[in-house]
């Protein structure tokens, strides 16, 4: 075993630590404080800068537009974009919709949509969950009939994050409904454009919107735009979900977070002195960084085991369940530093999308401090999606105890 | 003991929920979210003409006669309904303190136009830096003035007169103050739950009246906050006991699986943990009403116990009830999430788990071998 970095991935770190640091648009960096719900113009602009250097999508393969690095350098790659707070990218399209078309997509539907994705120029929505279908995603209903060389749409998604900036969605569609559930399932591209597509905002209860439903009304889609073979959407879905098995713990932006929550602690008064000097609340966020730097080390040991490695699986197994009840911790915490006015809601002067305009909020002055209340409502979310908890404690059971 | 209420209390109980059923369904209060006050005057004369806002008063102090008990029931009820209006720091808070201090004709005025309805009184006392902690005051009077900052007077936006704590070299003072006089900036904003709160700053700001002299008003303010105390925790109570319902009646409604979810064993525990919680709750909400007769550091230990054990047990019942219901927990237009907000932000007021457990932690002996300790009867 060897647990240092080499000093080649030192390197390399500094290298992107200083490229961020030349090409991120200050205000943009200044935005990023805020820290939650990046607007769709900084995505796009960010993703151009990255793309004139050939890093919007690093951890695609090289003939793709991607880079030829090791997992851990990937990963050094992601952490330091959140630790400079570089707009969140479009996650849908470089993480989930990216590698299956990388490795299922025909060469023209690879040529036709990798690169506006590299260059911010087409948003992708994830449309799996339907009303009835969350946890249970195989029983979707929303279907796609073929009628000479297009498909017709018909159904509903729901819970569909930043559909409202969508231009594409990617949309598990039921092409069969004779075959069993998961083996009638298609994975289908959608253009947002389509008549027939009704979009619907759903708020939320941090007072935010990304959460939308759709709705398909008769909606033609081309039969060229569905992705690898009718009838094999279910694994190419499994093979999305799983593919990159180390971002779903988020353990880049709770680091951030954590070192949020020391800032805010900082500063945040209390009695005569600062929250951070306050034994109890020091000991919240030390047992918040332990346990975020076991995190980490789970990461790590993911990006260095094998393929098909039983430690590496079991581990991998706990990322997404620990990463997302972590993430939800921080941002408690978050507010709790904030102390009476982690209670008060606080709309980023800035966002976009706000939904009650009273111009009401108790006006911080510390950028850091802004949207940290709504954060902390937000992330209630991340136990439920991309796998509830009670879904991953049972996978862990069933498929890495054997119960 | 007894744990029973009066026929007089079950009254007043249906009464809430009559009040509360046709005024308050989620749409009702959607709309008044809607109009950007979170507080109806028909609502408030309606507290009037039902007695509610003097309910929890004893006669002699101008109230109806009742005590603690009525608040409690009174607030349980708003917390299932999470009524907006400011009820708890103008009915429990203001006159709480106000019954506290020597009767006058000052205080028997103010007292009797709160509890008609006519005045809106809010007691500004928290500060930023206090953290919840009810003897940190920063705020200073001098020469018939007061210098300072106050935060998160919850409904000081619609008062007509505060009740300000201020600090003097012989000790902290209550001073009447009036909201629209020179000096004073306001900062009105809303909390997560949509009650509607005021940050003060006061620059020699005049008073209208010395309410407690300099030394006096530890004591006074510290019996107000002991009836928010309560109120709030038994706002939890309500709060979670509605949540714990309509989680409960989701669960067996929604299909997954080919199924419904209330059949997952693992959904099962969680809604057990979640009623033992709020069982849990009541339980030290009444010990803590029981409190309310005892002498100061009984007292303190009492609430900050229940405090303690309420503001977890609130966010351990919210989160779990958004948790439960998946995606749609998270919306706006649905319910439960507005529980879960109320019982985020009822987890911080007054001080959270931290501030409470530090108060016992501070304390030198348990609970149970305090020498003085007697039992005490439950104050009606
Ligand atoms: C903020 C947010 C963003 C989202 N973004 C997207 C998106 O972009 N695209 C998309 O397709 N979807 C998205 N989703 C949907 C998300 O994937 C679903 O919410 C999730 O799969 C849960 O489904 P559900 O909401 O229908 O809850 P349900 O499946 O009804 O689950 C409700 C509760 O029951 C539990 N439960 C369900 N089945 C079992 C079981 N067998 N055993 C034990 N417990 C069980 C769950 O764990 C949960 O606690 C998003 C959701 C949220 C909240």
């Amino acid at each position: 075993m060897d647990f240092e970095i080499a000093p080649e991935d030192q390197a390399f770190r500094a290298e992107v630590r200083a490229f961020i640091a030349a090409q991120l648009p200050p205000d943009i960096a200044r935005r990023g404080q805020h820290d939650y719900h990046s607007a769709r113009d900084d995505v796009r602009r960010w993703m151009r800068i990255l793309n004139t250097k050939g890093w919007s999508a690093p951890h695609w393969p090289a003939r793709f537009g991607g880079t030829d690095w090791s997992p851990l350098r990937k990963y050094i790659f992601q952490d330091e974009l959140r630790r400079a707070r570089a707009p969140v990218l479009d996650r849908c399209a470089l993480d989930l919709l990216g590698p299956v078309l990388c490795t299922f997509g025909s060469p023209e539907q690879q040529a036709r949509f990798l690169p506006p994705i590299l260059n911010g120029d087409a948003w992708w929505n994830q449309g799996f969950s339907e009303p009835g279908s969350g946890s249970d995603l195989a029983s979707l209903r929303t279907r796609a009939d073929l009628e000479g060389d297009h498909y017709i749409v018909n159904g509903q998604k729901i819970w569909t994050s930043e559909a409202h900036y969508g231009d594409w969605i990617f949309a598990l569609v039921r092409t069969d409904q004779t075959a069993k559930p998961q083996a009638g399932i298609s994975f289908l591209l959608i253009d947002m454009k389509s008549p027939g597509i009704v979009r619907r905002p759903i708020w939320s209860i941090d007072e935010g919107l990304s959460l939308n439903e759709i709705f398909f009304d008769n909606v033609r889609v081309p039969a060229e735009n569905l992705v690898g073979e009718p009838g094999q959407g279910w694994s190419y879905a499994k093979f999305l979900l799983t593919h990159e098995r180390t971002t779903s713990a988020v353990v880049s932006h709770t680091k951030r977070d954590v070192d949020q929550v020391r800032h805010l602690a900082a500063a945040a008064r209390s009695g005569s002195g600062v929250l951070l000097d306050d034994p109890a609340f020091a000991a919240k966020l030390a047992r918040l960084e332990a346990e975020v730097i076991a995190l980490e080390w789970s990461v790590m040991r993911v990006l260095h085991a094998a393929e098909n490695d039983a430690a590496g699986n079991a581990v991998a197994s706990l990322l997404k369940l620990r990463g997302s009840e972590l993430s939800e911790r921080a941002a408690l915490l978050a507010a709790e530093a904030l102390g009476d006015h982690g209670l008060a809601v606080m709309p980023d002067p800035e966002g976009n999308h706000i939904l009650h305009h009273d111009g009401l909020s108790p006006g911080l002055t510390d950028d850091e401090a802004i949207g940290v209340s709504a954060k902390a409502m937000f992330r209630r979310a991340t136990t439920i999606y991309g796998g509830a908890s009670e879904i991953q404690r049972t996978l862990i059971a069933k498929s890495i105890l054997g119960l | 003991m007894d744990f029973n209420l009066t026929s007089e209390q079950e009254a007043l109980a249906d009464s809430v929920a009559r009040f509360t059923a046709r005024d308050y369904t989620f749409e009702a209060r959607n709309r008044l979210i809607g109009e950007g006050t979170g507080l109806d005057k028909r609502h408030w004369q309606a507290f009037a003409d039902l007695g509610w806002l003097g309910a929890g008063l004893a006669e002699d102090a101008g109230g109806y006669g009742g005590g603690p008990v009525e608040n409690m029931i009174i607030m349980e009820g708003f917390g299932r309904a999470l009524v907006l209006e400011p009820f708890l720091p103008v009915a429990l808070v203001a006159v709480q303190t106000l019954a506290a201090l020597p009767p006058s004709t000052l205080r028997d005025m103010l007292i009797a136009e709160i509890v008609a309805g006519d005045a809106i009184v809010a007691v500004a006392h928290g500060e930023i830096a206090a953290r919840g902690a009810p003897d940190y005051v920063e705020t200073v009077y001098e020469g018939s003035r007061i210098t300072g900052a106050k935060s998160m007077v919850i409904g000081g936006h619609a008062a007509s007169r505060l009740i300000v704590s201020a600090r003097s070299p012989e000790g902290l003072g209550l001073y009447l103050v009036d909201p629209a006089a020179s000096g004073i900036s306001t900062r009105h904003y809303r909390l997560l739950d949509n009650q509607h709160a005021v940050d003060l700053a006061f620059e020699n700001a005049p008073v209208l009246e010395t309410l407690a002299r300099p030394g006096e008003g530890e004591a006074v303010i510290a019996a107000g906050l002991a009836h928010g105390l309560v109120g709030v925790s038994a706002e939890a109570v309500g709060a979670m006991d509605a949540a714990i319902r309509m989680t409960r009646d989701y669960i067996t409604t929604r299909r997954q699986f080919g199924t419904t979810l209330s059949t997952f064993q693992t959904l099962q525990h969680r809604m057990a943990d979640m009623l033992v919680e709020m069982e849990l709750s009541r339980s030290i909400l009444y010990q803590g009403i029981a409190s309310l007769g005892q002498s100061g550091v009984q007292c303190t230990r009492a609430l900050a116990a229940m405090k303690a054990i309420v503001s977890s047990a609130a966010l351990f019942v919210g989160r779990n009830a958004v948790q439960l219901h998946g995606g749609i927990g998270m919306t706006e237009e649905y319910a439960i999430g507005h529980y879960y907000r109320r019982l985020f932000v009822i987890s911080g007021q007054f001080g959270g788990e931290s501030l409470h457990l530090k108060t016992m932690a501070g304390l030198s002996q348990s609970f149970w071998t305090e020498p003085t300790s007697r039992p005490s009867p439950i104050m009606a």
